[in-house]
């Protein structure tokens, strides 16, 4: 039984014009309690970090500590 | 990142905590503080920075006793009464007594309370009887006021790592077992005194939004101080007793009457009519709560369009930055403004946290477990009413307790084949080539859960619920499927929620009899004193099964008086307060 692909929209978004992961920052990866940001790979060849899976708590020490305001945490649609 | 990973690492040290949120912390201090030799280690599956109900801060003290506004009579009495009686008042006790001092001592990491114009603490009456709520003006600093002082006392911090099993050997505890999130590599830590602070079972029951996260607890809570607690055979007590609280709908965030209420605001029925007594959360106020609803008198609102703007504007202040700082988002984004109509409320999905009732890993006053060397503290004991300052007060006591503790003992040896065994377990998931995502398990228990298992209680049901569990285990055994370690740390929670799924199930069956309101209604049984004026005890039985036992009430240290017992059975308001 191979497993579907049903897409979600995620709750958090990042601005990757203003995040700064390709000089190495992982802040909001590292703060998030439920661990659902990564940082990718961007098609120019930069890096941004972005959310990789839609299980938050909108909690929003992601983007309370993202040092260039890079973060937005909007609500998940399921329940805004 | 992400990539499953084999490895194993096993480190030593003398106390493991386990749970880096409020009575984690707490802990490691003082059994630093205590014993500075002591090699102390701090362990959390998120990032102790920002893990924990306190993750962004908090708008006050729910329960603090300040002389001069409480004495610890008066508040053991309180919450003897608001739980209904089934309470070991020596650990609340001690609690009232010795939570004035940790108020002083966090004032020092930097966190202020409100003082009135004489510099005293303003507290606030919001409980039935007495006055303890104390605000906190930079709420939103407490974690990191918290973190520069595990900082400063050096305490040994690993993030990242999920504890899963416990160790015991020799009648005590060995240690524990945990698991790498990110590369699911093994973790062995070898202690002489083991310190619990894992939190509520927030992912129990499933919030109407249907969103696995979207729950009133932290979500990376997901019940497994308790999991772990049953496979290692402490007693759990009174589960049956759970927690439900009156939240914003859909937002699933408090609604705050703690801190609307001292300002005016109240819960209200449909015609704007307040029909409770005192917004203070018990089981006999979710029943009036429930009552409404269901009576055709809801929704429930929380209402405060008939307060001044100077007022509204600063219940917007602390409400929309602190303690859940979306739900400005979220009122924008519906269009509600406080000034302008009610606030929708509901109740919430049902879960395991004594934060606001009385369930959770038996503890004595000293935060001692019934296995030696095993200590547990905050929403995961069953302290009763412990809410924030209760987890770091009873985390205090753990810590110290355990650096004592540790200076008699050496490691107690453990069964090599129990690591052997949770290897197999964890990584099971992670040798097939297909089959059912964590996520579906976990929809599904927790789905049950609220088919079943919500309030009010009917045998039938209950039973219906543990046999589809059972069908679920299964599966889960059978055929749960991963493909990286991210997904294995959800594929252990979901076993986490499903053991606590059992426990609730079981713990409420047992109980025969109404009490504790909403949280324990079982609609074929009245209230019984005759018969369950007692803890019930949980612990894993011989057949791998929830066992249970009753165990009395020790004596009360401050008496209650009869026509004072029933003071949290009578919440309806008499005469219903016409809408401004
Ligand atoms: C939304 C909300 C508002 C609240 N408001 C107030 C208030 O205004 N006033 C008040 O007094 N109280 C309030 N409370 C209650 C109070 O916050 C809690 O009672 C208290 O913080 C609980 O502390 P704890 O240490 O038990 O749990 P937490 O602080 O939640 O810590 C649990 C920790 O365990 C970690 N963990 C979980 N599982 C594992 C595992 N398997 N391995 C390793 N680590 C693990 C988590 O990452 C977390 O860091 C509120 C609670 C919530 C949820
Ligand atoms: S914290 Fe901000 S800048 Fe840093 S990686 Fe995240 S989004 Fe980018
Ligand atoms: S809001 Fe909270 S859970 Fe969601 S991504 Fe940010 S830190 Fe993580």
């Amino acid at each position: 039984m191979p497993l579907a692909q049903t897409s979600t929209t995620v709750p958090v978004v990042v601005n990757d014009d203003l995040c700064i992961a390709d000089k190495g920052c992982t802040v909001c990866v590292d703060v998030c309690p439920l661990d659902v940001l990564r940082i990718v790979e961007t098609d120019d060849g930069g890096k941004t970090a972005y959310m990789k899976y839609d299980e938050c708590w909108y909690c929003m020490p992601c983007e309370a500590d993202c040092p260039t305001g890079a973060v937005t945490v909007n609500l998940p649609y399921l329940l805004k | 990142m992400d990539e499953i990973l084999d490895g194993l690492t096993q480190i030593d040290c003398d106390i493991l905590v386990i749970g880096g949120g409020t009575a984690g912390p707490m802990a490691a201090l003082k059994a630093k503080r205590k014993n500075p030799k002591a090699n102390v280690v701090l362990l959390d599956k998120a990032n102790v920075k920002r893990s924990g109900a306190i993750s962004m801060g908090m708008d006050g003290l729910n329960n603090s006793v300040i002389p001069g506004y409480a004495t610890p009579e008066q508040y053991t009495k309180e919450i003897t009464i608001a739980n209904d009686g089934i309470c070991d008042q020596a650990a609340v006790y001690r609690y009232a007594q010795e939570c004035y001092g940790i108020i002083q001592e966090l004032d020092e990491f930097g966190i202020r309370f409100q003082k009135d114009e004489n510099g005293e603490y303003d507290v606030k009456k919001v409980h039935h009887i007495g006055t303890y709520v104390l605000p906190m003006p930079n709420g939103d600093t407490v974690k990191k006021a918290l973190y520069r002082q595990l900082r400063k006392a050096r305490i040994n911090i690993i993030n990242r790592y999920m504890a899963t099993r416990l160790l015991t050997g020799e009648g005590r505890v060995a240690g524990a077992i945990c698991v790498n999130t990110r590369s699911a590599e093994f973790l062995v830590v070898r202690a002489k005194a083991v310190i619990m602070g894992l939190g509520a079972a927030g992912r129990l029951g499933l919030p109407t939004s249907g969103y696995l996260y979207g729950t009133y607890e932290n979500a990376s809570n997901s019940g497994e101080g308790y999991a772990m607690a049953y496979h290692a055979g402490a007693g759990l007590a009174n589960l049956e007793c759970y927690q439900i609280n009156p939240l914003i709908k859909d937002y699933n965030g408090p609604a705050c009457a703690y801190v609307a209420g001292p300002m005016g605001g109240y819960t209200a029925n449909a015609k704007g009519e307040r029909f409770i007594e005192c917004d203070y959360w018990s089981g006999q106020m979710m029943q009036e709560f429930y009552d409404e609803l269901q009576g055709g008198k809801g929704p429930v609102y929380l209402k405060l369009n008939h307060l001044a703007e100077e007022t509204v504007a600063e219940i917007e202040r602390v409400l929309h930055i602190v303690e859940r700082p979306t739900r400005g988002h979220f009122h924008q984004g519906r269009g509600t403004d406080y000034r302008k109509q009610m606030i929708e409320m509901h109740i919430s999905e049902i879960g395991f946290c004594s934060g606001h009732s009385a369930s959770g890993v038996f503890v004595d006053e000293h935060a001692r477990t019934t296995i030696p060397g095993l200590y547990a503290a905050g929403d995961m004991a069953n302290v009763p009413h412990n809410y924030m300052l209760g987890a770091f007060t009873n985390g205090a006591f753990a810590g110290l307790d355990a650096a004592d503790f540790i200076a008699d003992v050496d490691f107690a040896s453990f069964d090599q084949g129990e690591v052997d065994a949770e290897r197999t377990r964890v990584l099971a998931p992670t040798k097939r080539d297909d089959g059912i995502p964590p996520n579906q398990i976990e929809y599904k228990t927790r789905r049950l859960v609220n088919d079943y298992l919500q309030p009010p209680k009917v045998t039938a049901k209950m039973e219906l619920a543990q046999k589809r569990f059972e069908e679920v285990r299964e599966d889960m055994d059978q055929g749960m499927y991963v493909r990286d370690s991210h997904e294995l740390m959800r594929a252990l929670e979901a076993s986490s929620i499903l053991d606590c799924a059992d426990m609730a199930a079981a713990a409420s069956l047992y109980r025969t009899e109404s009490r504790w309101g909403l949280y324990h209604n079982r609609v074929e049984f009245e209230r019984d004193n005759d018969n369950w004026f007692c803890h019930t005890i949980l612990t894993k039985g011989d057949d791998g099964k929830p066992a249970h036992r009753k165990q009395d009430v020790k004596p009360y240290v401050v008496e209650i008086a009869e026509d004072e017992k029933d003071a949290y059975d009578k919440q309806r308001v008499s005469a219903t307060v016409a809408a401004e």
